[in-house]
């Protein structure tokens, strides 16, 4: 079966596992950051905070796209400043990938690790504070230990997100082999093209076994630490 | 001695709270919703009241008018939760050590927790829990110790497995206790001194001893916890009776069961609704005690009950006799008469150390 596979594809599949991957990486203490000032403080234009980090997931994939290519191309208000201070550029280059996927994955993420802010009593952190521990203590040992098991759901969700994003990737940055074509775009390339179905289901398996084995380690992951917490 | 001073708006009503508190445990006594924990918390740093000044010894906490307020984490104050708040992701032992190592093998040895320590927390019995919590804010080498209904989760069987623990910390540790509890025979056990909420507002305090037999404080704290509370000293066993006989300035008790060795000191609270008044030497009748004393002070309350104090050589006492009783036998102030107390009356949950 892998023999469909052609350097093609294989390089597509590469790709899209290192997009996703930094576009996780690139999120994670972002939304952890958003998921606990949306679970814990309250100020003004919270709500509204909380629609920005909600519109990727509402959005037509397409338009999110359009408008990180208005943002971030090489022209645009962030793109060119970004370009011409640090030499960063996204558009059509596997970083515009990670970036898109990374916008689209965020709200994803930071639900999960919101709901896992949630799920620890504050209590624990008030005893921690009269145990003599600072506020930055008290996050590392007390409220971030007990998330885990929240930002690691939230990880591997923006994980298989990253991995299947189609609409918002083509938009902003194409489809070009090697460079921003990633599994799904890919499968779309080759569906347009009569006799290529071998290729199609090997991605389309390829697809399926990352996305079982994502869930299977967070599983696996979720359970060690319900144990280790004794639960 | 701790000294608070705070107001501060809790939801419907106002808390206004103002007392001292010397060393030794300061029971803060009162129905739910009276702002008990809110004190606590405010002590502790983990609200911040409106106005005011909370100061342990010469170390000012909080003061509205100065703009002190010291994080909670400064204020080494070791708290010990009702609902204990152990780690759950930690053994016994890295809780214990989470604040620090202080006296941790005699705090270990103390609180019996030596078998515990490789344990984690969702294993552990309540009785368990408390006594690890205890023992976290004792290792932290805490100025003061603030206790927030620590046994009220607990059954009777947890809470007489804790009780001992407590008082001997109270008569070995020199940290002071802000005890907040809801459970006067708890309260009478282990309190020196007492600070009766009601509705947010302090409605009395003073040392235990004082308050408990004032006949003012029976609308205050109840009809049932109403009653003295007397430091005696073992004089005699009567082991083929299984009673132990007690001194102290007012005369001699005898009460039921072996409450220690001979000059132990012994707290009884002797509740007021089980005091019967006599005004001449009672014969003939069961009961073991009776003391000669002299009445101090006469309240009618609004009910059939009217509460008399009266005074056994240095010591206060509380009766809870009828209305019409007390008319009948025509009670006054001065008045030197007899009170009986029956042995079984004062249960064991009225005896401490």
């Amino acid at each position: 079966m892998m023999d469909s596979l052609g350097p093609q594809e294989w390089t597509a599949i590469m790709l899209s596992l290192r997009v996703a991957l930094v576009a996780t990486l690139a999120a994670l203490p972002v939304a952890i950051w958003i998921a606990y000032i949306l679970a814990r403080k309250s100020f003004p234009g919270r709500q509204v905070l909380n629609g920005i980090v909600h519109l990727p997931l509402v959005l037509p994939p397409v338009v999110t796209g359009y408008l990180l290519l208005v943002l971030f191309g090489q022209q645009g208000p962030i793109g060119a400043p970004l370009y011409n201070l640090f030499g960063v550029s996204f558009s059509f280059r596997w970083t515009g990938a990670a970036l898109a996927a990374a916008i689209m994955a965020f709200p994803l993420m930071v639900r999960a690790i919101r709901l896992g802010f949630e799920a620890v009593d504050a209590g624990l952190e008030d005893a921690a504070a009269t145990l003599g521990a600072s506020r930055w203590r008290v996050m590392g040992t007390v409220t971030l230990p007990l998330v885990l098991p929240g930002i690691l759901a939230g990880a591997i969700l923006g994980f298989a997100k990253a991995l299947g994003e189609f609409g918002a990737t083509i938009t902003f940055v194409a489809a070009i082999p090697g460079q921003t074509q990633t599994i799904p775009t890919a499968i779309y390339g080759l569906l347009q093209v009569p006799g290529e179905e071998p290729a199609v289901l090997g991605l389309v398996i390829v697809s399926v076994v990352l996305a079982m084995g994502a869930l299977l380690v967070s599983e696996w992951l979720a359970r060690r630490m319900a144990r280790k917490v004794g639960r | 001695m701790i000294t608070v001073d705070i107001q501060q708006k809790l939801g419907a009503f106002q808390l206004k709270a103002r007392f001292e508190a010397p060393s030794g445990v300061t029971a803060i006594f009162g129905p739910s919703g009276s702002g008990k924990t809110s004190i606590v918390n405010a002590v502790a740093g983990l609200r911040r009241p409106d106005n005011g000044r909370i100061a342990v010894g010469g170390d000012v906490l909080f003061d509205s008018a100065d703009r002190v307020n010291l994080p909670p984490h400064k204020r080494r104050i070791g708290y010990v939760f009702q609902d204990a708040r152990l780690f759950p992701h930690m053994t016994v032992l890295r809780n214990l050590r989470y604040g620090g190592q202080h006296d941790e093998a005699q705090v270990i040895a103390v609180l019996g927790l030596g078998d515990l320590l490789q344990r984690m927390p969702a294993g552990l019995s309540g009785g368990e829990r408390q006594r690890v919590a205890l023992g976290r804010a004792l290792m932290c080498n805490p100025r003061l110790l603030l206790m927030d209904e620590p046994l009220a989760a607990l059954d009777a069987a947890r809470k007489a497995e804790i009780l001992p623990y407590i008082e001997r910390l109270r008569d070995s540790v020199e940290i002071p206790i802000l005890y907040v509890s809801h459970d006067m025979s708890e309260v009478a056990r282990l309190a020196t001194t007492l600070v009766v909420l009601n509705s947010g507002q302090v409605a009395v305090s003073g040392p235990i001893g004082q308050v408990l037999s004032h006949p003012d404080a029976v609308p205050l704290v109840g009809v049932r916890a109403a009653g003295a509370v007397i430091t005696t000293r073992v004089s005699g066993r009567l082991l083929d009776d299984g009673l132990t006989e007690l001194t102290f300035s007012g005369g001699r008790l005898v009460l039921p069961g072996i409450l220690g060795v001979i000059g132990q000191t012994v707290r009884v609270r002797i509740p007021a609704q089980d005091v019967i008044l006599a005004k001449t030497t009672p014969v003939g009748i069961s009961a073991l005690n009776v003391l000669p004393v002299e009445i101090t002070q006469i309240n009618e309350g609004r009910g059939p009950g009217v509460a008399v104090g009266l005074k056994a050589g240095e010591a206060h006492l509380l009766a809870r006799v009828t209305r019409r009783s007390a008319q009948r036998m025509q009670l006054a102030a001065g008045q030197k008469i007899f009170a009986i107390i029956k042995a079984t009356a004062v249960g064991p949950e009225d005896i401490g150390s």
